[in-house]
């Protein structure tokens, strides 16, 4: 378990690993991950009971994350060497050739930490809603956490597995949604509007919390305990998580320009003057 | 002369699946059942029945249903999710890619009513482009059995298989002739006649159609060889080379499409190690319709006489 102040250290290296991973690979997606720095970091640091020494597959006993938007992999895997699954240099390879980080998570490389494949989006409600249920029929009384885009929400599986969830009464599930109101083709209300989101998830039979700020640590580490207070009530949890897209680099933030576009050496040398080396580089 | 035994009765092989699912459920307690609300059509009543506490009813939603047996999958569950099998291979064909056969998991796709033989529903419900689709998806392997009986033992031999597997088989009652007690081998092909003129390979419920082309054919002089292939993927090679050489002359009969089948697959591995004639019983490109199932063989030329006809066709290229 972190301090507040420990995880906010996290949170500041790994913003610089993000943004060194995608410059020197040139490509992959770091405004999505920037924006779920704290989220990622509080998750694996402090929220989830899972040990990164022992990762099974199988996970029994211990909590599960599946990162339905595949597409953040900076801000996963730099959390997950931060925390042990790997080797903190393996960073370097990210997008690589024979690379375990692969462009989007994928188990055909023996990644720890990595239980299924995603990056087609949609399908990490359903997997996470699966491994729920798999919990449940063994009597592990253990959580499955799931994180998803909010333009992923435009996909109609979610919805599908949303229903399910609520129909049956998963309530060994926390879904997260990065409510940062950007896509590939403009803000979410340009492209499809998400409307009230939270009576959205209500109706489908979800208890919701709201995370105002996403990239306040403290909101971040309270809002996903509100969260897990209210499993086995009968009902799955959503957490609505407010965030900004690119937080953390002034010119990054607020904007979809940096979804799937890596920063140049110029831009990474003005990102790194803002990011401060905390845990050291890899 | 083929051995057939007497009295051949009439099954569907959609039961011998629900029975099958039932036997290895019996044997393992990790067997999950996932239906999307076909569960009676589809044979798995009797599952749900046996193991309430084992089955998940999913609605009328094939691509989630195919995310909860991967996730379900993780902790050791052999989860085998049921449909139609145009809306579990074709309809999801991006989710099963992804989270069953990409990410490698121990999940079997069941689709029942598999090609034109379901019938009266028409084309929208008749696929005949789903071994080609889940043939192409590496980590799948690809079953077809011949009968009720072969279904019932592929069924068992999938929930024994560790890894992805597609497990496709039709609605409507068809012989069943095969023995119930001889062990479904994965990637094994049978060879149910022996002859020297010309190979005949069948899969699915052509097999039948096969044997009785062969029984034809005997009567006319012609000795055909009849492999059963009820293992699309891995294939046979090897049984298939052996057969090719022997006899010089391949019939492929299959009922599905003749793009990405069975044919394509046999057409693969003669041309790279011993190119031989070849003709193909398939449904030409083109989509089915309504009619009874046996309407359907005899107006898309699906019966034994085509793979007489079809025999006739590669013996004069010989």
């Amino acid at each position: 378990m972190k301090t507040l102040i420990e995880l906010q250290n996290i949170a500041k290296q790994v913003r610089r690993d993000i943004v060194r991973m995608t410059n020197k690979a040139k490509s992959g997606h770091p405004g999505g991950s920037l924006g779920c720095t704290e989220f990622m970091t509080a998750l694996h640091f402090n929220i989830m009971n899972a040990d990164p020494a022992r990762f099974t597959m199988e996970g029994r006993g211990e909590d599960m994350f599946f990162m339905s938007n595949g597409h953040i992999t900076p801000v996963l895997y730099s959390v997950m060497a931060r925390r042990g699954y790997f080797p903190v240099d393996e960073l370097n390879t990210f997008r690589f050739l024979g690379t375990r980080l692969q462009g989007h998570p994928s188990t055909a490389h023996n990644l720890p930490g990595i239980r299924m494949a995603s990056g087609s989006l949609g399908q990490g409600l359903s997997v996470a809603i699966g491994a729920a249920v798999a919990k449940k029929m063994d009597g592990d009384n253990s959580l499955v956490f799931s994180l998803h885009g909010d333009g992923e929400l435009e996909e109609g599986q979610i919805w599908e597995a949303v229903m399910f969830a609520g129909s049956k009464h998963v309530d060994n599930l926390i879904a997260t949604v990065d409510y940062n109101r950007q896509q590939i083709d403009g803000t979410t209300d340009q492209v499809m509007s998400l409307g009230n989101l939270q009576a959205k998830w209500e109706a489908f039979g979800w208890q919701v919390v709201n995370i105002a700020n996403g990239n306040d640590m403290q909101q971040v580490v309270d809002g996903l305990n509100a969260a897990k207070a209210l499993t086995g009530k009968g009902k799955p949890i959503c957490v609505i998580m407010k965030t900004e897209m690119g937080y953390g680099v002034d010119f990054m933030q607020g904007t979809n320009k940096y979804h799937g576009t890596p920063p140049s050496d110029e831009e990474l040398a003005k990102a790194l003057a803002q990011l401060p080396e905390t845990l050291g580089d890899y | 002369m083929i051995k057939i035994p007497e009295n051949i009765a009439m099954k569907d092989l959609r039961s011998g699946f629900g029975e099958g699912l039932v036997e290895a459920g019996r044997r393992n307690p990790n067997v999950v059942g996932l239906s999307a609300d076909v569960t009676g059509s589809v044979k798995m009543d009797g599952f749900a029945k046996t193991f309430p506490e084992r089955f998940v009813q999913c609605g009328i939603a094939e691509a989630n249903m195919t995310g909860i047996a991967a996730g379900m999958s993780l902790n050791g569950k052999i989860p085998f999710l049921g449909g139609f099998a145009e809306f579990v291979t074709g309809r999801i064909y991006d989710q099963i890619r992804q989270v069953v056969a990409y990410s490698n998991k121990n999940v079997k796709v069941c689709g029942s009513h598999a090609g034109i033989t379901l019938g009266e529903d028409g084309a929208t419900h008749q696929t005949m482009e789903d071994i080609g689709l889940m043939k192409a998806l590496p980590n799948m392997t690809v079953l077809v059995p011949c009968d009720a009986n072969q279904t019932y033992n592929a069924t068992l031999a999938a929930a024994e298989h560790n890894g992805p597997v597609y497990l496709r088989y039709g609605r409507p009652k068809m012989p069943n002739f095969t023995d119930i007690n001889e062990p479904f081998i994965i990637g094994k092909a049978q060879i149910l006649n022996e002859g020297s003129d010309v190979t005949i390979i069948a899969t699915g419920h052509l097999v039948w159609e096969a044997i009785q082309a062969a029984i034809a054919l005997e009567k006319e002089g012609i000795g055909a060889e009849v492999i059963n292939i009820h293992t699309i993927k891995p294939l046979d090679s090897e049984a298939i080379i052996a057969s090719a050489r022997k006899t010089g002359a391949v019939v492929t009969a299959e009922e599905h499409s003749l793009y990405n089948g069975l044919g394509d697959s046999v057409a693969h591995v003669l041309a790279a190690n011993c190119p031989t004639p070849m003709s193909f019983v398939a449904m030409e490109d083109r989509f089915g319709e309504s009619g009874t199932p046996l309407q359907l063989m005899e107006h898309f030329g699906l019966k034994s006489s085509n793979i007489v006809n079809a025999v006739h066709k590669v013996l004069k290229i010989k």
